[in-house]
C-alpha cells in the first residue's frame, strides 16, 4: 500500500514517527505551517520556522527517504495582532520559491473573529497574486459549521480564487457536502477524540463519493496519530472497497491536488 | 454489524457513564451536558442522518463574525451569549489545534 499524508506537523513528532510512517506506505509528506501552542511574538520568530519548514525539515525527513513538502502562513490562532500578521504576511514571499513550498495554508478560521477575517483575506489575495494552492483551516466543534460558511463566502466573492486549487480541510458530516458542492476539495482530519475517526471518514466517502476529497492525520503535538491515514485503510478493506479504492482515496487523490503545484514531484509515473 | 457493534456500545455507555458522573459531581446544569442531553435526544428521534444533525445542534447558529476572540479554544457546544457564564480558567482549555 502507498499513501500520501497531506497533513502532518512533522517538526512536533519523533522520528520513530517517520520510521513508522515510511514503514505503513508513506511515500510524501506535506507540512502547513501551525501554531506552535504558544504564540509566537515576533516576525523572526516566524521567520525561523518558516527556514525550519523548508530547510531543516524536509533534510530530518530525507534521512527516512520520505520527501517532504510545505505550506506557508501565519495561523488564525495567531491572527487577532493585526499588525503583528501584517508583518508576518509580509515575509512569506521570501519563502514561497523554496523547492518545497507548496502553497499558503493552513490558513482560515479558529474563533469566526473580524480580525481572522481580516487576516484570511490578506492570505488568499497573497496566494492569488503569487498563484498558490490554497490550503484552509476550518474551525473546531461549535465553531466549524459558521466558520466554514464565512470562509466558503469569502473564497466564493474573490474572483481570483479557483475553488479546484483550494482544499477545505477538517470537514465533518456537516460542511463536508456544501463544501464539495462549491467545487472546493475537502480533507477530512482522523483525530482520535475530534474531527473524525476512521468509520465516520469511510461514511462521508461511501455517501458524498470519493472525488475531491482526500484523508490525512493532521499530527502534531497533541493527541493525535500520525499512522491514522494507513489505519483507515484497514477500515475501508473490511467493509470490502477494493485496493484501489483505497489508492483512489489516499494516494491519487492527493497526488491530483499537489500536483497542482509543479514543484510535486515524487520520482514516479504510475499516478493517476 | 459485528465489526462496529461492540465498539460504539462501549460508547454509548460512556456517555452514559459520564451523563451520570456530572449528575454526581452536581455539575449536570453546565450548558455543555445540558447540548449533550439534546443531541443524545436526535439518535432516536427516528430520522436518518444522525451524525450531521448532532453536529448541527452543537454548532453556532450566528452568521456574523464576532466582534472579539473569547479565547484560542472552542468549548465543544454553543452558548448563547444571554446566557454566558464564564468557564473557569482552571478549567479552560489552551488551544486546540
Amino acid at each position: 500500500m502507498r499513501y500520501i499524508e497531506p497533513h502532518g506537523h512533522m517538526v512536533s513528532r519523533t522520528t520513530d514517527d517517520y520510521q513508522a510512517m515510511v514503514t505503513a506506505g508513506c511515500v510524501a509528506v506535506c507540512e502547513p505551517a501551525f501554531w506552535a501552542g504558544f504564540d509566537r511574538g515576533s516576525v523572526e520568530g516566524f521567520r525561523d520556522y518558516y527556514r525550519q519548514l523548508t530547510e531543516y525539515e524536509p533534510a530530518r525527513a530525507a534521512k527516512f527517504l520520505l520527501p517532504h513538502f510545505s505550506w506557508l502562513c501565519l495561523n488564525p490562532k495567531e491572527s487577532e495582532d493585526l499588525a503583528l500578521a501584517r508583518d508576518v504576511l509580509a515575509v512569506i514571499p521570501e519563502f514561497l520559491d523554496r523547492p518545497n513550498v507548496l502553497g499558503i495554508g493552513e490558513i482560515g478560521l479558529n474563533r469566526n473573529t473580524r480580525n481572522e477575517m481580516t487576516v484570511l483575506e490578506r492570505h488568499v489575495e497573497l496566494a492569488v497574486q503569487h498563484d498558490q494552492l490554497i490550503l484552509v483551516h476550518t474551525p473546531h466543534l461549535e465553531d466549524k459549521l459558521k466558520g466554514t460558511n464565512l470562509i466558503l463566502d469569502l473564497l466564493g466573492s474573490h474572483r481570483g480564487v479557483k475553488p479546484e486549487r483550494v482544499i477545505i480541510d477538517h470537514v465533518e458530516e456537516h460542511t463536508i457536502q456544501r463544501v464539495l458542492d462549491r467545487g472546493f476539495w475537502a480533507g477530512i482530519t482522523l483525530y482520535p477524540d475530534s474531527k473524525s475517526s476512521p468509520p465516520r471518514a469511510v461514511d462521508m466517502l461511501e455517501i458524498c463519493g470519493r472525488e475531491r476529497i482526500w484523508l490525512n492525520s493532521a499530527c502534531d503535538w497533541g493527541v493525535s496519530d500520525p499512522l491514522a491515514v494507513p489505519k483507515t485503510a484497514l477500515e475501508m478493506r473490511r467493509r470490502g472497497h477494493s485496493a484501489d479504492f483505497v489508492d483512489a482515496v489516499l494516494y491519487r487523490n492527493p497526488h491530483r491536488f499537489l500536483s497542482q503545484c509543479p514543484k510535486f514531484r515524487l520520482g514516479d509515473s504510475s499516478a493517476g | 454489524m459485528d465489526l462496529g457493534f461492540v465498539p460504539v456500545r462501549a460508547k454509548l455507555i460512556e456517555v452514559a457513564a459520564f451523563l451520570d458522573r456530572v449528575e454526581r459531581h452536581a455539575v449536570a446544569d453546565d450548558f455543555r451536558c445540558a447540548a449533550l442531553r439534546s443531541a443524545a435526544a436526535l439518535l432516536v428521534d427516528g430520522k436518518s442522518e444522525r451524525a450531521r444533525r448532532i453536529l448541527e445542534s452543537f454548532s453556532d447558529p450566528t452568521t456574523t463574525p464576532d466582534q472579539k476572540s473569547t479565547g484560542k479554544a472552542a468549548l465543544g457546544a454553543w452558548q448563547k451569549p444571554a446566557d454566558l457564564v464564564p468557564v473557569p480558567a482552571a478549567v479552560r482549555p489552551r488551544g486546540r489545534r
